[in-house]
């Protein structure tokens, strides 16, 4: 049995699988503790899907041990299935039914008497706010309703652990917000989730431990704070008329970097507003003219190119 | 056993689809119907083929309705693959049986009530066989293994296509081959080349067979040969399926 708040849930190691002669996990370990919310984070082709499918008894590893739930996921799949709930990157609804057909079709798979399911139904409906909605086909929801209607028909079953592969791609900041609740909600009653995202702030904001995956390997793993203090912090960069005024800048910024073609200098900073007076202060003090100024704040390709020294691909791929 | 209460779940959810978009029963009853009407009147006059027309025709157009009909079913069981729905099943551990024989119950039952509606219509054109109760067992019994058959490899080819869009192509072939059949025209009459594809491929022996069984002139030889190849590509679809159903992209 999987304690409530300190046995591990899912745990991983050496988790290898190839497709042919392309390598997608490339020995993976993983530990997930009961009870907490864990990220996998990575860019499209990382290795995410693969990761939840081999976690979630779809996709054998090639090599390597997982144990979900205190259960082989090879050797005891059926007992590893009936302590799990998988919500996919797409929402796998069945869009001929209703909201409330497709979660009574969830319970009668789960041979739960026609009452209770018909309560359970009901009771989910509620909780997502689908209530008004039961009866229309799914076809007809919007993007957000259709994940809650996705994530509802996942805790028919009342899976200890949730596994959720990217909840929020393609939702909109609102319905994204209020999927949040929601996964907060389900982990203070006690379920374990394991979610994948492509967003930084989805897994600063949710999870207690997060995970960087990188073509098939895990690059870093830590909470938010510990990444976060792996990566290159917020900077002000500063742009000169000309070399003089560069010269001169970076004379008086000692803990900046300069380049030469752009004439420009990265100032470490927190981003804040008083250190961002401070800095304005101190150039006025040496009076040195400034062109132009901005504050980055690191976010995922930050991330990535600290991390993997190379840029998140999917930026690259979405501005096509 | 939980195979039976789920194939019945699925089975019901499959009956909902087809209540809710009753279009697709109604396409796969229009075009044999159309193709009838054009064989028996437009063209049929045309064939000297020794017999009455729309007895001649019958056979071969129960054939085509199970072809006009199935291109539904390969888009649902694609859908079900590629939204993730077949993956929530199996995570939630209800087997593969009950999904795929959902499916091909489904298919086979909206199948037969079309072959019903086009025989029926076939009456209203002239079609009058000679065939007693033991031969109409006959055809029904080897109208529905043809459909089994048939059933099978449409839930394959659903399982196995891409997209929805190119599973929905896989009913083209099956469309187009009752046409170099004997189904309209005897094969004895085909150019070379087309003659003997018409000859050794299984739609001929099978709508022979129900053609001789409708006259009271059944022959042994092409009933075995009829029903080889429907049980041939009935278990060749069910391997594809039971196989494509696991497989993970």
């Amino acid at each position: 049995m999987v304690g409530a708040m300190n046995g591990s849930a899912i745990a991983a190691s050496g988790l290898r699988k190839a497709y042919k002669d392309k390598v997608v996990l490339d020995g993976i370990d993983l530990d997930v503790r009961a009870g907490t919310i864990f990220a996998l984070l990575g860019p499209n082709g990382a290795g995410k899907t693969t990761t939840v499918n081999v976690l979630t008894t779809l996709l054998a590893p090639d090599t390597g041990k997982v144990v979900v739930a205190g259960h082989d996921v090879v050797a005891e799949t059926k007992k590893v299935r009936a302590a799990i709930g998988v919500t996919g990157q797409f929402a796998s609804v069945d869009d001929l039914l209703t909201g409330e057909e497709n979660l009574l079709l969830m319970a009668d798979l789960l041979h739960l008497p026609k009452a209770e399911g018909e309560r359970i139904a009901r009771r989910l409906l509620e909780r997502f706010e689908l209530s008004e909605a039961a009866g229309k086909p799914a076809a007809s929801y919007s993007g957000g309703m259709r994940r809650k209607l996705d994530l509802a028909m996942t805790l028919v079953g009342e899976p200890r652990i949730i596994f959720l592969d990217e909840p929020t791609t393609g939702l909109d900041p609102r319905s994204r917000r209020t999927m949040w609740e929601i996964i907060r909600g389900l982990v203070a009653g006690g379920t374990t989730i394991f979610l994948t995202t492509q967003y930084l702030e989805e897994a600063d904001q949710l999870a207690d431990r997060i995970a960087v995956l990188d073509q098939g390997r895990i690059v870093a793993e830590g909470t938010a704070d510990q990444l976060k203090r792996q990566i290159p912090g917020s900077h002000v960069r500063l742009r000169f008329a000309d070399r003089h005024a560069l010269d001169v800048a970076a004379q008086v910024l000692p803990t900046s970097t300069r380049d030469e073609e752009e004439l420009t200098l990265r100032v470490p900073g927190d981003g804040g507003v008083r250190s961002l007076r401070a800095l304005l202060d101190r150039l006025d003090q040496h009076s040195i003219d400034v062109e132009e100024l901005s504050v980055h704040t690191p976010d995922l390709d930050d991330v990535f190119l600290a991390l993997t020294g190379h840029a998140n691909k999917t930026k690259e791929v979405n501005a096509r | 056993m939980n195979v039976i209460s789920d194939s019945a779940t699925m089975l019901r959810r499959n009956f909902r689809h087809t209540m809710r978009n009753p279009l697709t029963l109604f396409n796969g009853i229009v075009m044999p119907v159309f193709l009838m009407f054009l064989m028996v009147y437009v063209f049929g006059g045309a064939f000297s083929v020794g017999v009455d027309y729309a007895d001649y025709a019958t056979p071969g157009l129960i054939l085509t309705t199970i072809c006009y009909g199935i291109a539904p079913t390969a888009i649902a069981v694609n859908s079900d693959m590629t939204n993730g729905f077949i993956n929530r099943l199996r995570v939630m551990d209800v087997s593969r049986a009950a999904v795929l024989n959902a499916h091909v119950i489904a298919t086979m039952l909206r199948s037969l009530l079309a072959i019903a509606l086009v025989v029926g219509v076939a009456f209203l054109m002239g079609f009058r066989p000679s065939a007693g109760l033991p031969e109409w067992l006959g055809v029904v019994g080897v109208v529905v293994l043809a459909v089994l058959a048939i059933s099978w490899l449409t839930v394959a080819f659903g399982l196995a296509a891409k997209a929805p869009e190119s599973a929905g192509m896989a009913a083209v072939p099956l469309m187009l081959l009752p046409f170099l059949s004997s189904a309209f025209v005897p094969a004895d009459k085909m150019g070379p080349g087309v003659r003997q594809f018409a000859e050794y491929q299984p739609f001929t022996p099978i709508i022979e067979t129900v053609r001789g069984l409708l006259a009271g002139t059944p022959s042994a030889s092409s009933a075995v040969m009829a029903v080889a190849w429907c049980a041939g590509l009935a278990l060749i679809g069910y391997l594809w399926a039971r196989k494509s159903f696991t497989k993970q992209g």
